[in-house]
């Protein structure tokens, strides 16, 4: 079993650590209390090659591979969840699919701009009433010639209101339930693509949250990605790469609230000595370290295994469920080593404590990943 | 316009230096190497230089052991188009004079227009090389430079380099070397498909021997190196403020002599 990165994903993760730490974290904060959409540094990620990381060059990615997208992803994420959030529906949940189930003619116009970071991806699985239980969709779209027409409602889509490109999920024939569930490319500014509210969050603020709303909205039958009821396939498709982004942001973030509360430790004196040489402190930061070290591998391997073309549904829930749970743990006991300070904006480790939160829930909620790994554990197939 | 740009490994300038059990050397162990950040600007403006005239070739070069080839890739994944690496155990010793020979053996082969280097390399900032170069070559050389402007033709460049209070301006006739100060430009991130397509471009391996090389012995040894005495704790001043004040005045008098 092999470890080391090569040489191309050290430099991808080098360039990566020093973009985020000189460009993104000192706008963190910023981005974070005033919950502004951070153009400008997405726009520089997508010239870096980071909005298409595992994309082929000619499809306008950077023709790397799914490790050195989370190795990458987890450097922008350890100075803000925001940032990553962004990246990784890009690259996950829009641009691979588009990638993996279009055809050339609609990655010459959907994947393109995307990969090339020029335009944003969105991707629109979650309603109202289908949040864990995704096949329950009620958006439904009717032939009528050449094109569907879509009517329903999308909630919760990360880049839904930035994104020129949303992949929408809907049923063409209720008949046949999750297989009759349908994927489209919708663009943005199609007549009857409503975007009408953003939400106000906990976590990553500066990430757009949108609800969408589609009010007779024609969409030519040419952005259908793959045959029509193999949407609910391409959903769960995307959604175990997705995972292995969600778990690298994970990381990322209890990586970057466990490094502040290391030099905290070091400084923060009581009772006369550096808080770090009280034992529970050392062991809270024990804890942390092992804890962040085990779900990276986990992402780690989850990444190699879908690099080589290998079933990893199950390591990639696993990866997504640990690294969430660390992520929260690891914050929480940040802000824990921080004393007060960790409970005040000016330390960060406050808003990695709130930006952990989302990855127990998107992408499938911790439950959802217990589901997965029972099912492969109790005999189920991958 | 060929442009030739020399660039130093060096170890990150967040390295805590220590010295190795051979007190004229330090520990690597554990060490990661980066381009010295002088030559990292003029790796950038060479890119530059390239990009505004729409047309050009930019070749990195150094010298030193086979780790230096990151150093090279990196070079590649920012944009320049190949590289050449003076890889020989023959230079293990080298001091500025050696080396700044050797890469003017490879200058003579290579003949650019323009070398360009950082002002100084920031592990033992000696600062020779570049002048060294110059002179070797019989080029002008414009040191410390925060602008340049090369003419239409490329027959000239003019520079503005930085001296005390102010920027002083020369023509120098190509080809020349210049040297970066912190400045010149501000260096870009390798893009990912910057480092991906790096592994495809030449880094040209250079023997003593390919040169014409006569191992000659450096002139500069080191002796010995010492660590910097551990820098005594920060100290705060008791009282009120007059009595703070005056201690303070006393103490950088007295014990700092800074005043
Ligand atoms: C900031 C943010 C960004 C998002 N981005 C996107 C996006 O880009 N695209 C998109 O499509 N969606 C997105 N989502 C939606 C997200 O994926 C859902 O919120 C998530 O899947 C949970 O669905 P729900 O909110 O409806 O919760 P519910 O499904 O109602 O779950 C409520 C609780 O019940 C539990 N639960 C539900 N069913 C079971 C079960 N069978 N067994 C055990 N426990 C169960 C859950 O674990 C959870 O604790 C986003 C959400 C947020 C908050
Ligand atoms: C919102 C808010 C309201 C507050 N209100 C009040 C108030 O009304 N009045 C008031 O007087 N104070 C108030 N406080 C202060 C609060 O009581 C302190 O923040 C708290 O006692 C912790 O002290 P500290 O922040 O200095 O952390 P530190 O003492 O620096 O502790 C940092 C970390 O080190 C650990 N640690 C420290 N010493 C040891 C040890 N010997 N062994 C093991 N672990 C150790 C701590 O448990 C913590 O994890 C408030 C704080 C906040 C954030």
């Amino acid at each position: 079993m092999k470890l080391d990165a090569t040489e191309e994903q050290q430099m991808i993760q080098a360039m990566a650590r020093e973009f985020a730490e000189t460009a993104i974290r000192p706008v963190a904060a910023e981005i974070d209390r005033e919950g502004r959409f951070p153009h400008e540094t997405v726009k520089r990620m997508g010239e870096l090659g980071l909005m298409g990381v595992a994309i082929p060059e000619p499809w306008g990615g950077s023709g790397a591979d799914t490790v050195a997208y989370v190795l990458a992803l987890e450097e922008i994420a350890k100075a803000c969840g925001s940032h990553a959030a962004i990246m990784s529906v890009n690259n996950s949940l829009y641009c691979d699919p588009v990638y993996k189930f279009g055809t050339d003619a609609q990655r010459e116009r959907f994947l393109r701009p995307a990969a090339a970071g020029h335009a944003l991806g969105g991707f629109a699985l979650s309603e109202p009433q289908a949040g864990s239980d995704a096949r329950n969709q009620q958006t439904l779209a009717v032939r009528d010639g050449g094109h569907y027409v879509l009517n329903g409602r999308k909630q919760f889509v990360t880049n839904g209101r930035e994104a020129a490109f949303v992949l929408v999920f809907c049923a063409t024939d209720r008949a046949k339930a999750h297989r009759g569930i349908t994927a489209l490319v919708v663009e943005k500014g199609t007549t009857g693509f409503l975007v009408p509210k953003t939400e106000d969050k906990l976590g990553i603020r500066a990430s757009d949250t949108a609800e969408l709303v589609f009010e007779d909205c024609r969409v030519p039958t040419a952005n259908r990605l793959g045959e029509e009821g193999m949407g609910f396939k391409i959903a769960l498709a995307t959604l175990d790469g997705g995972r292995v982004g969600i778990a690298a942001q994970a990381v990322g973030l209890a990586a970057g609230a466990f490094e502040r509360s290391v030099a905290y430790a070091r400084e923060r004196k009581s009772f006369g000595v550096a808080i770090g040489q009280h034992q529970m402190v050392q062991w809270m930061l024990a804890d942390m370290a092992t804890a962040i070290d085990g779900a990276r591998l986990l992402t780690l391997r989850a990444a190699g295994l879908k690099d080589k073309g290998r079933p990893y549904t199950t390591a990639a829930a696993m990866a997504k469920l640990f690294a969430a749970e660390t992520a929260m743990k690891v914050t929480t006991d940040a802000v824990q080593v921080h004393g007060g300070y960790g409970f005040i904006k000016d330390y960060e480790v406050e808003r990695y404590f709130r930006d952990a939160k989302i990855t127990q829930i998107y992408e499938g909620t911790s439950q959802i990943q217990k589901l997965v790994i029972a099912r492969a554990v109790l005999g189920g197939t991958e | 316009m060929k442009i030739l740009v020399a660039v130093k490994q060096v170890p990150d300038t967040a390295t805590q230096v220590k010295i190795s059990a051979d007190p004229r050397a330090i520990d690597t162990t554990g060490i990661t190497w980066i381009v010295s950040p002088y030559d990292e600007f003029a790796v950038e403006e060479a890119l530059r230089i390239k990009e505004k005239r729409g047309q050009g070739e930019v070749v990195a070069v150094s010298l030193g052991p086979e780790r230096v080839k990151e150093a090279l890739r990196s070079c590649l994944a920012m944009g320049c188009d190949r590289a050449i690496h003076l890889n020989d155990p023959a230079w293990n010793d080298a001091d500025t004079l050696v080396t700044s020979k050797a890469l003017a053996a490879v200058v003579k082969q290579e003949a650019p227009q323009l070398l360009l280097c950082g002002r100084q390399a920031i592990d033992d900032d000696m600062g020779a090389v570049a002048a060294q170069l110059a002179e070797l070559l019989g080029w002008p050389c414009a040191s410390w430079i925060m602008e340049e402007a090369i003419d239409g033709d490329g027959k000239t460049v003019r520079t503005a380099r930085q001296v005390e209070g102010g920027l002083e301006v020369f023509d120098l006739p190509l080809p020349a070397v210049l040297t970066a100060q912190k400045g010149l430009n501000e260096p870009r991130y390798p893009t990912l498909r910057g480092i991906m397509g790096a592994k495809k471009k030449e880094i040209r391996d250079v023997k003593a021997a390919d040169l014409g090389w006569a191992p000659e012995p450096p002139q500069l040894s080191v002796v010995t190196l010492e660590a910097l005495p551990p820098r005594p704790p920060g100290r705060i001043l008791q009282g009120d403020v007059p009595t703070a004040v005056k201690e303070l005045v006393r103490s950088l008098r007295e014990e700092a002599k800074a005043i």
